[in-house]
């Protein structure tokens, strides 16, 4: 849906939503005056969508997906994920939101340099208490969806920009969160491991109907999003679902 | 257990950045109880000699007694009473009779303090049995540091001049019957051992004694009318003001390599924070709030000093054993202190010490590990992500 007013049916919708945004501003201080990143948004988002916010620099796509990560707070209005307003949530439960249903990749991997492939995928279950047994075996699975069981004992810097991105995913899948947020995945990657992780996510978004939201202005990611949300200057200028496109075409 | 695990990873996967903090620390850990042992094994031994050589089970004193003045000398004796008499028969006690003399040795003038003991005693370690002789003469056993001082050997004779009761000064020829060696330089410098008897002769005071030695466990116990009794403790004042000084000392010592130990890992810390920017922000993202964070920095700091204990167990037990056994020999010239000091010292390690350093040094890295992790509560997470504080 695309920027503007509600009604009740639409508010009845947002309940059943996964996400749901509604009037959302965010300023930052900048000097003496306040910076808008972002201005009266209104989104919502279902289960298994494969969208992306699209839009130049400066645009608040990142921000936006803060938000939705539970990285940042609206100033003005309400984002709801998975039931829960991110603005009313204690760091706690903010930590526990982006631990259970969240998983996160980003522009520059954020993988963990002293660990081995193995153990930054294990992380997000270690903090979940998964008992090793079944860590192993949920980490073994998820190195296998992005093709790098080989290279488990591999540390970040012995590998490329494109097998550190497949592990970011990896490490962003392997508690199967019902939302992946990716900021800016291929903007280090060069067009063949591009295409690459982009097939990878899909095929996970298809089998697994895990929510992907990209940020980015990447041609080549844009090219594979089922719904494309245009910002500019903070605002959703257009909002595009692409019907032909399914997942894995 | 989660931050404890995280830790280890993390440190273990620094590896070169961690392993130089932790010897380091190690290395403060093994010098600190290196130097407490010492401190530790030279009181000991300290106590253990003036104990067997000087004052026994602990010593009555006549009650004009005061060995910093000595003119309380001439008048600080007093005939025994009976039953300090059966005391000593029994060997519960030995006289010790003190007089101010005056040596010749060599022709110069040496000021002396002519000390009676019964030969036949056995509660001190001092050789008095050397004293025992069949002839009309007067032996005398000295310590080494005066017979080198005054160039005197066994079978030397020396001129002794005392002045007696009744004021009247007398002469005679001593015969250094043996030299000892003691690490208690108060038996030794300055200090001609003569036979009780012989003394008494001389100083006209018969049956008389300036200080009373308990034997150690059997020792006498009861009161004496114009003796006071000094026990361990008020006769140790001396060296345990000693180690208390050293002790001070070796503080010092341990407070600047802990700081120099403290300052690696302070600045590993901060510089980690700072590094690690990107790292924190994948933390949280991943579902740790700030707070676990800081924990698992603060673990990961603490965890230094727990691995600096277990490296400097690994070679620090075999190299402290190792200089408890063969003991540590103190330079030329330190007999001179005026201190009870061995040749050599052997350190000596308690659990205590052990425990107490590794509780102290835990402590103080865990402080200094949780003051620049702080940081991290004020770091927006966004931020942090993509590394964009400065």
């Amino acid at each position: 849906m695309v920027n503007g007013t509600h009604d009740k049916g639409a508010e009845q919708m947002e309940n059943s939503a996964l996400i749901a945004i509604r009037d959302l501003v965010k300023t930052f201080p900048m000097g003496k005056r306040d910076f808008t990143a972002l201005n009266n948004v209104n989104l919502e988002f279902e289960a298994g969508e494969f969208a992306g916010f699209v839009g130049p620099s400066g645009s608040g796509k990142t921000t936006l997906l803060n938000i939705i990560g539970s990285l940042d707070v609206p100033t003005h209005g309400e984002a709801r994920v998975l039931g829960q307003s991110i603005g009313s949530l204690n760091s706690k439960k903010a930590a526990d939101l982006r631990n259970k249903h969240l998983g996160f990749i980003f522009q520059s991997y954020n993988l963990l340099p002293v660990y081995t492939v193995y153990e930054n995928v294990e992380l997000p279950l270690l903090l979940l208490k998964m008992p090793t047994g079944e860590r192993k075996k949920t980490v073994l699975q998820s190195l296998e969806w992005v093709g790098l069981t080989d290279k488990m004992e591999s540390r970040p810097a012995e590998l490329s920009g494109g097998e550190c991105q497949r592990v970011s995913i990896a490490r962003a899948m392997v508690k199967v969160p019902e939302i992946v947020l990716a900021d800016e995945p291929t903007a280090n990657l060069d067009a063949e491991n591009s295409h690459h992780i982009l097939r990878t996510m899909e095929m996970l978004n298809r089998d697994l109907n895990t929510t992907f939201i990209f940020a980015t202005h990447d041609e080549k990611v844009i090219q594979y999003l089922r719904r494309k949300i245009s910002l500019d200057d903070g605002q959703v200028v257009q909002e595009e679902v692409m019907v032909n496109r399914r997942p894995g075409d | 257990m989660l931050a404890l695990k995280l830790a280890y990873r993390n440190l273990m996967g620094a590896r070169l950045r961690t392993w130089l903090n932790v010897f380091v620390l190690s290395l403060a850990f093994v010098v600190i109880i290196w130097n407490k042992g010492i401190l530790n094994g030279w009181d000991e031994q300290a106590r253990r000699d003036t104990i067997e050589w000087e004052i026994g089970g602990g010593q009555y004193w006549q009650e004009n007694y005061d060995p910093y003045d000595p003119f309380s000398f001439e008048d600080s004796h007093a005939r025994l009473p009976d039953v300090t008499e059966r005391a000593v028969a029994a060997g519960k006690l030995t006289p010790i009779l003190i007089s101010p003399a005056t040596m010749y040795p060599e022709g110069r003038i040496q000021n002396v303090l002519l000390k009676g003991i019964d030969p036949g005693q056995e509660i001190l370690a001092l050789p008095s049995s050397y004293l025992v002789t069949e002839k009309d003469e007067i032996p005398a056993i000295i310590g080494e540091r005066s017979a080198e001082n005054n160039k005197l050997a066994i079978g030397d004779y020396v001129t002794v001049r005392w002045r007696d009761a009744s004021g009247t000064f007398d002469a005679a020829e001593v015969r250094i019957a043996h030299i000892f060696k003691t690490n208690v330089p108060t038996l030794d410098m300055g200090v001609l051992w003569i036979p009780l008897e012989k003394h008494r002769e001389m100083m006209q005071l018969e049956g008389e004694a300036t200080v009373l030695v308990t034997a150690r466990e059997i020792g006498y116990d009861g009161s004496i009318i114009s003796w006071d009794f000094k026990d361990h403790y008020f006769l140790l004042t001396d060296i345990r003001e000693m180690i208390e000084m050293k002790s001070i000392g070796g503080s010092l010592f341990f407070v600047i390599l802990m700081s120099l130990a403290m300052l690696a890992i302070f600045d590993t810390q901060v510089l980690s924070i700072f590094r690690r920017q990107r790292e924190i922000g994948t933390h949280i993202a991943l579902g740790m709030t700030q707070r676990q964070v800081i924990s698992l920095f603060t673990v990961e700091g603490a965890l230094h000093s727990v691995l600096a204990a277990i490296l400097a167990a690994i070679y620090g037990v075999p190299l402290l054993a190792y200089q408890a056994s063969i003991g540590w020999t103190m330079p030329a010239g330190s007999d001179d202190f005026g201190m009870t000091i061995a040749e050599t010292i052997y350190p000596a390690y308690s659990v205590g010490l052990v425990l107490g350093t590794t509780l102290i040094v835990l402590t103080t890295t865990t402080i200094v590990s949780y003051l620049p992790s702080r940081r991290i509560a004020k770091m927006k997470p966004t931020d942090a992500i993509r590394g964009k504080i400065q």
